[in-house]
């Protein structure tokens, strides 16, 4: 089978274990932006420039404070969730009642201002940042970097660790109820505009959190999210607007997918993704995970 | 007699329009049109330091020619070739603009080309890559300033082989330039008895390497020969690393490195790379010179070769428009070709009749951390090419304009 396809099976299981990795990345993202459409009815077209915002905040704490990655990976996230909260409360909060088209527009507009405002400052090739866990493992397959590894097992514990907290804990029935019935659960006696707010500031430090781990990966630099956010909106898309399950699950297979096709065809590995999206669109139109409503 | 005089008259008629289109500036102003990337992956290498490059031009020139103001407008061509050629039209067509400058991207610049060629304006390209734009797409009015794909491929590439690196595997941008780049090194690769192994084209703008990298290191070539530039070779050094492509034996061959793309990579990770380059700021004292004061008016932003190869262009076109006394576009290319070009990187430079600038070029090694002393101070010198061996001889190219 494997001469068949022109490829050995070293080189598959290799390539499928990068698009497991590249996966993660989808996963966490696509996770954020589930998280937050699914309980705010925002499309969050920022979610690019703050994950972004999260490996510039992980380089700007190395630089100038000496903070090393696994601090950063804590003091990136809670410092851009705090930036969303400004934005939640000052901007976003005022669009809920409106139709979804004003939040992205309202979003987009903070992308192409916050990128601007970062291209200005720091230019276009992007800052240096180190490798945390430098080495790797030889699989026999593949030469298995650590730090690729560590991403892996990290976005799996936040993916898993997300979906857990939304869908099991008593904390999750709130929020997934307050967007339900938001008047019934404040007679309830629950803070329902704090609990949201509070969710989109999850949401936005789930992709800080990505941002701060691609820092070592690939460039840090302004566009880093505008160029991913698409395809990540097209996960979300594939999988369901606002499955959570759904999401991770896409993140990770399309990643696999989109790994293959760098073997088979690498001309069109930027484009697979969408064409998948377009059949899925075709077929399913609320998406592999997504219930009409 | 009657027929006399009309001929007379016309011979009169001709004189008057001949004379003045001899020394005169089209609507009273020069106009030079900088198109490049202005923010995405090669605004650091061209953008807004090509402006800078071609405004301190201007202002070293006096800011007049032939007692005509000189104006410098920039527009951003998204590496798009249709976004390219409709701002070449504009700007020919409704803003009298008399020379195009920089436009890297390989296939805006193809374009763009053809859109100068058709409406005679010189087109002096910094930015672009392409040995075909003196090959078979050179155009009377196109002169190719600062380096191109078989300058670097003469460089780079013939060095590593000559080190022993005679198996290759390519990671190719996929368009014009990387085709070219892949094309120009691969010669040198055969040439020397090497052999290349395989190819890999990624689409342009990748931020994952990963799947590309596995591939190389499993073709078992010596050398990888990275055919891409700007964010794209600065993620694929990166995760090459990561992946442990030189730790394993394989050497990566950066085909097209900007100083900029060190500086992003760091030291730790650009380390060893063998760069060509048409200039480096710390060459002596007048590139010295240059590079201070191009860093306070821009951000303390260190001058690629492509921003340096900006001001150089500009400058000469001036010259050449002063000296042919008038701004069309055919007499001034020609006065160019004529002219010697002497500045603070060209020596004793000259231009060939398809259009390629001819000068020295530099094979410069990345240094250790420990050998770096200040900010930007990342090569050695490795050696000197000199211009009549670092570029393709003029009839290897293809170029319809050399005839004979």
């Amino acid at each position: 089978m494997f001469e068949l396809l022109g490829i050995s099976p070293q080189a598959l299981f290799g390539q499928l274990l990068i698009g497991l990795i590249n996966g993660a990345f989808y996963a966490m993202l696509s996770l954020g932006l589930a998280v937050i459409f699914g309980l705010l009815n925002v499309i969050n077209f920022a979610h690019g420039a703050q994950y972004m915002m999260g490996a510039f905040v992980a380089w700007f704490v190395l630089e100038y404070a000496g903070v090393p990655f696994w601090g950063a990976l804590i003091v990136a996230p809670v410092a851009v969730a705090i930036f969303g909260v400004i934005l939640e409360q000052v901007f976003i909060k005022r669009l809920y009642h409106l139709d979804h088209l004003y939040g992205l527009l309202l979003t987009f507009g903070f992308v192409l201002i916050i990128e601007g405002l970062f291209r200005y400052k720091f230019g276009s090739s992007g800052q240096p940042y180190d490798n945390p866990l430098p080495g790797g493992q030889n699989l026999g397959f593949m030469f298995l970097p650590n730090y690729r590894g560590f991403v892996v097992v990290a976005s799996l514990v936040v993916c898993l660790g997300t979906w857990f907290m939304i869908e099991k804990t008593k904390l999750g029935s709130y929020l997934r109820a307050a967007t339900e019935n938001p008047t019934l659960v404040r007679a309830f006696g629950i803070n329902v505009p704090r609990m949201v707010t509070l969710t989109y500031a999850f949401g936005v430090g789930l992709a800080a959190f990505a941002g701060v781990l691609a820092a070592p990966i690939y460039q840090v630099n302004p566009t880093m999210g505008s160029n991913l956010i698409i395809i990540v909106f097209a996960v979300v898309v594939i999988g369901g607007m606002g499955s959570i399950m759904g999401s991770i699950v896409t993140g990770f297979g399309l990643g696999v997918i989109e790994g293959l096709t760098k073997v088979f065809y690498p001309e069109a590995s930027s484009t697979v993704i969408f064409v998948i999206m377009a059949i899925v669109l075709l077929i399913r139109p609320a998406g592999l995970f997504g219930t009409a409503k | 007699m009657q027929r006399m005089k009309q001929l007379m008259s016309a011979a009169a008629m001709v004189a008057l329009l001949a004379a003045p289109a001899a020394a005169q500036v089209s609507d009273d102003v020069v106009k030079l049109g900088v198109m490049n990337d202005q923010s995405g992956l090669y605004a650091d290498i061209t953008g807004p330091g090509s402006v800078v490059a071609a405004r301190m031009a201007v202002e070293d020139f006096g800011g007049k020619v032939l007692g005509k103001p000189i104006e410098v407008v920039f527009a951003d061509h998204q590496n798009k070739p249709d976004i390219g050629v409709n701002v070449a039209r504009q700007w020919i067509d409704t803003q009298q603009v008399d020379a195009m400058v920089d436009v890297p991207t390989s296939s805006v610049a193809l374009a763009v080309q053809e859109v100068t060629r058709q409406k005679n304006r010189v087109f002096l390209m910094s930015g672009p890559a392409s040995s075909d734009l003196t090959g078979k797409a050179c155009s009377e009015t196109g002169i190719h300033w600062t380096y191109d794909t078989y300058a670097l491929a003469n460089g780079t590439g013939k060095a590593l082989v000559k080190q022993g690196g005679d198996t290759w595997f390519f990671l190719t941008s996929d368009y014009a330039f990387g085709h070219a780049l892949e094309r120009d090194t691969a010669k040198f690769v055969t040439d020397g008895g090497g052999k290349v192994l395989g190819v890999v084209r990624h689409p342009l703008n990748t931020a994952d390497f990963s799947s590309f990298l596995l591939q190389a290191q499993a073709s078992k070539a010596k050398v990888i020969g990275l055919a891409n530039a700007g964010g794209d070779t600065i993620n694929s050094i990166k995760q090459a690393a990561e992946f442990g492509v030189v730790a394993g034996g394989q050497r990566l061959a950066g085909l097209l490195v900007f100083i900029n793309d060190v500086h992003a990579l760091g030291l730790k990770t650009a380390q060893g790379l063998v760069v060509t380059s048409a200039f480096y700021w710390d060459l002596n004292d007048d590139t010295r010179a240059f590079a201070k004061r191009f860093m306070e008016k821009h951000k303390g932003m260190v001058p690629s070769m492509i921003q340096a190869g900006v001001y150089g262009e500009v400058m000469h076109y001036l010259k050449a428009v002063q000296a042919a006394g008038t701004d069309e576009a055919k007499a001034v290319a020609k006065k160019m070709k004529e002219l010697p070009i002497n500045d603070f990187m060209t020596k004793n430079g000259s231009i060939r009749q398809d259009g390629r600038v001819i000068r020295n070029m530099y094979l410069l090694q990345v240094k250790k951390p420990e050998e770096s002393k200040a900010k930007y101070d990342y090569y050695k010198v490795l050696a000197t090419i000199p211009g009549n061996e670092a570029f393709r001889p003029m009839a290897e190219g293809g170029c319809p304009l050399v005839k004979g």
